[in-house]
């Protein structure tokens, strides 16, 4: 078995002639928490979603857990799934569903197991995420945090060798989001597995993880450890982590001259 | 929803739909009337059918007794040929006789069958030989017309 | 001048290529559809809950129409026979037309704007939150376990609806025809049996509401499948499933009432 649980090489990806990513180079150890950052529109989403098998490379290599994502079959997926958990963005609980059923959605979907070990295991994956007291409420009684912890307590319940998260902390008050982010520190660490973090979250990050990469426009601009990120002196990452205005990720779109715009024309 | 409570109103909606079903099958419809029941087949030839259809019933003293079943022209008489699915619980005579008769002025046509005092009785694909033919209302106002005219005739000439 | 013709037809060509694309897709969808039931016919409680969703909610809407239809065709059939004098055919009057095309056409109309426009919401909404993905990466193939069981429910659903809708518009004849107008029971009930075949009109009529079923849970649920993952795009979708069904049904009475009632 490999050392390393996901290995990108040379990777491209095109929706049909859009070129979004272009020669990714990336690898992400067992038991790592791995980050992929750049701005909004960077691609480091659709990244994720080729980790995670929903689209097929367009170029380069791609294995996960030792699968050839850019070969697998429809059963091999599926498969492979099943050792993989995915935090959607606003979580994508099941909202016909209360707290308890979503938890044990997969494990009713894909084992045999008598309804009261289900209903013991959903529950200690609820208490892991500390919210064993909600399980009898609907996803539409949740705050948005809790609804983040919840779908996280669904997607490691049958404990996957490697979880993806899309952007965990957006749109989350600093408390649920320090709290999330231990968690996702936590989960990895006593159950073994490897987290691939796609944020813009940097101080979160910065805090947890244990590699960074940093994509921009479709290709890896830096990579490093947090201490290594924070010492860099690359523009693009002293402006992303200091959140500066103008550095080389414009504030304008790319637009015609101002003057030529307004038809000032001298 | 608790699966119980579910699963019971899915069950009396299932169970209120199929007797909504069986409503339309037995009382509606008329199976289990006749198609179920056993019959046997007579054969009749008429005149003139006029409207008669297939499946139009076939009463005998005002009780449904059967069914028109197949309608064909006969190419050697120059007639209709009728079969009768009667309800093998009705046995006739064999000199029954059928009319073809309107229920009301404009209502459908039926088939009428009058017993006969025969001691034998009719018998799986015989033919009746006593039938009378539907009345063609056109025939009917043009004789009347005519009678009419006639009479009228009459009394202008007999002397005052 | 000719540059807008020919941009007229340019565009007539991108509607016709259009909604072709999209038939052939959702026949895909349809198979789709037919090849992953296996699993929900094995889990028969996911099928019943959705007949509860589609069924037992349209239930209210279908028993108060049918009764109201089928008064309004007693009042007016008797209005009209009684210039003929034969009232006591209202009996006829009220079941056949409900029986073969009234019953499954308008219960239809009513399952298609009830339950098919919800259906089309929830899978739409489940798209647009990412429910669907999400299922998705659990390894859960969404159209075996979210659209399939719809289906069925909607499938088994639909005869049920219509063989009430009609039951109940012909007690709503039954009560203003006999108990209210005063026509003669016995010949209501008689003469209605009398016309009434069993496999002519009622079979053929729970046939046509079968097909009816499929057509309208097949709509919405690709409409809602297919819809844009956005709010705008989920009400869209809504809108068009209550018009293409609505459509469909129609058109498909048309063609089935053409092939059951023309050879006799």
């Amino acid at each position: 078995m490999s050392d390393n649980l996901i290995e990108i090489c040379d990777l491209s990806f095109a929706y049909s002639d859009r070129m979004v990513l272009k020669g990714i180079n990336l690898s992400a150890r067992r038991g790592q928490v791995i980050a992929i950052m750049g701005n909004s529109g960077c691609g480091k989403t659709t990244l994720l979603r080729l980790i995670g098998g929903a689209m097929r490379p367009t170029q380069g290599l791609l294995r996960v857990d030792g699968v050839d994502m850019g070969e697998v079959d429809q059963r091999g997926l599926y498969r492979l799934r099943r050792r993989m958990g995915m935090l959607f963005q606003f979580g994508a609980l099941f909202t016909d569903m209360s707290v308890l059923d979503n938890v044990a959605f997969q494990l009713r979907e894909h084992t045999d197991l008598p309804e009261e070990m289900i209903r013991d295991l959903a529950l200690m994956k609820l208490n892991a995420v500390g919210l064993r007291g909600a399980q009898d409420l609907m996803p539409s009684e949740l705050s948005g945090g809790m609804a983040r912890r919840v779908a996280l307590a669904r997607s490691i319940a049958l404990d996957p060798a490697l979880i993806l998260y899309d952007e965990p902390f957006a749109g989350l008050d600093p408390i649920s989001l320090g709290v999330t982010g231990n968690l996702i520190r936590r989960l990895t660490d006593t159950l073994g597995m490897t987290s691939i973090v796609v944020t813009h979250d940097v101080h979160e990050s910065l805090k947890m993880v244990d590699y960074i990469y940093f994509v921009s426009e479709g290709v890896i601009v830096a990579q490093g450890t947090p201490e290594e990120i924070k010492a860099s002196e690359l523009p693009y990452v002293h402006q992303f982590v200091h959140g500066e205005e103008d550095g080389p990720v414009p504030f304008h779109y790319p637009a015609p001259s101002y003057a030529a715009d307004l038809e000032l024309s001298a | 929803m608790q699966r119980a409570t579910l699963d019971l109103w899915v069950g009396f909606f299932v169970a209120v739909g199929l007797a909504a079903l069986l409503f339309l099958a037995l009382k509606v419809g008329n199976m289990g009337a006749f198609d179920s029941a056993k019959t046997y087949e007579v054969k009749a030839s008429f005149e003139n059918i006029g409207g008669l259809k297939a499946r139009a019933p076939v009463k005998s003293a005002g009780v449904l007794v059967g069914r028109v079943g197949d309608i064909s022209f006969d190419t050697e008489t120059y007639e209709a040929s009728v079969t009768l699915k009667l309800d093998a619980r009705y046995p006739f005579p064999r000199d029954s006789s059928a009319s073809i008769m309107t229920s009301g002025l404009l209502g459908e046509q039926y088939v009428a069958l009058e017993a006969g005092g025969d001691e034998k009785m009719l018998a799986n694909g015989e033919r009746l030989k006593l039938t009378q033919g539907a009345v063609v209302l056109e025939n009917l106002i043009g004789q009347f017309l005519y009678n009419k005219a006639e009479g009228e005739g009459k009394a202008e000439n007999s002397p005052q | 001048m000719i540059n807008g013709l020919l941009n007229g037809v340019r565009r007539l060509g991108h509607r016709v290529v259009d909604m072709l694309w999209r038939m052939g897709v959702s026949t895909r969808f349809f198979l789709l559809l037919l090849l992953h039931s296996g699993q929900c016919f094995r889990r028969f409680h996911l099928i019943i809950r959705e007949v509860f969703s589609t069924g037992v909610l349209s239930l209210i809407i279908i028993l108060v129409s049918g009764l109201f239809v089928g008064m309004v065709l007693g009042l007016q059939g008797y209005e009209t026979l009684q210039t003929y004098g034969s009232e006591e055919a209202l009996g006829i009057l009220v079941a056949l037309s409900l029986v073969r095309e009234l019953g499954p056409v308008v219960a239809a109309l009513l399952f298609a704007s009830r339950a098919g426009s919800a259906i089309t919401a929830e899978i739409g909404l489940m798209k647009a939150t990412e429910q669907l993905a999400a299922m998705e990466m659990m390894a859960v193939n969404p159209i075996a376990r979210v659209v399939a069981p719809r289906f069925w429910g909607g499938v088994i659903s639909m005869p049920l609806l219509a063989a009430l809708f009609s039951a109940m518009g012909i007690l709503g004849g039954w009560l203003v025809g006999v108990v209210l107008i005063g026509v003669d029971e016995g010949s209501f009930w008689s003469q209605m049996r009398a016309a009434v075949d069993f496999k002519e009109d009622i079979l053929n009529g729970v046939i046509k509401s079968f097909v009816f079923g499929v057509a309208v849970t097949t709509i919405a649920l690709f409409e809602g499948y297919d819809a844009p993952p956005t709010a705008e795009g989920v009400s869209r979708a809504t809108t068009r499933t209550v018009v293409t069904s609505s459509l469909a049904i129609l058109g498909l009475d048309f063609i089935l009432t053409a092939f059951m009632f023309s050879g006799v």
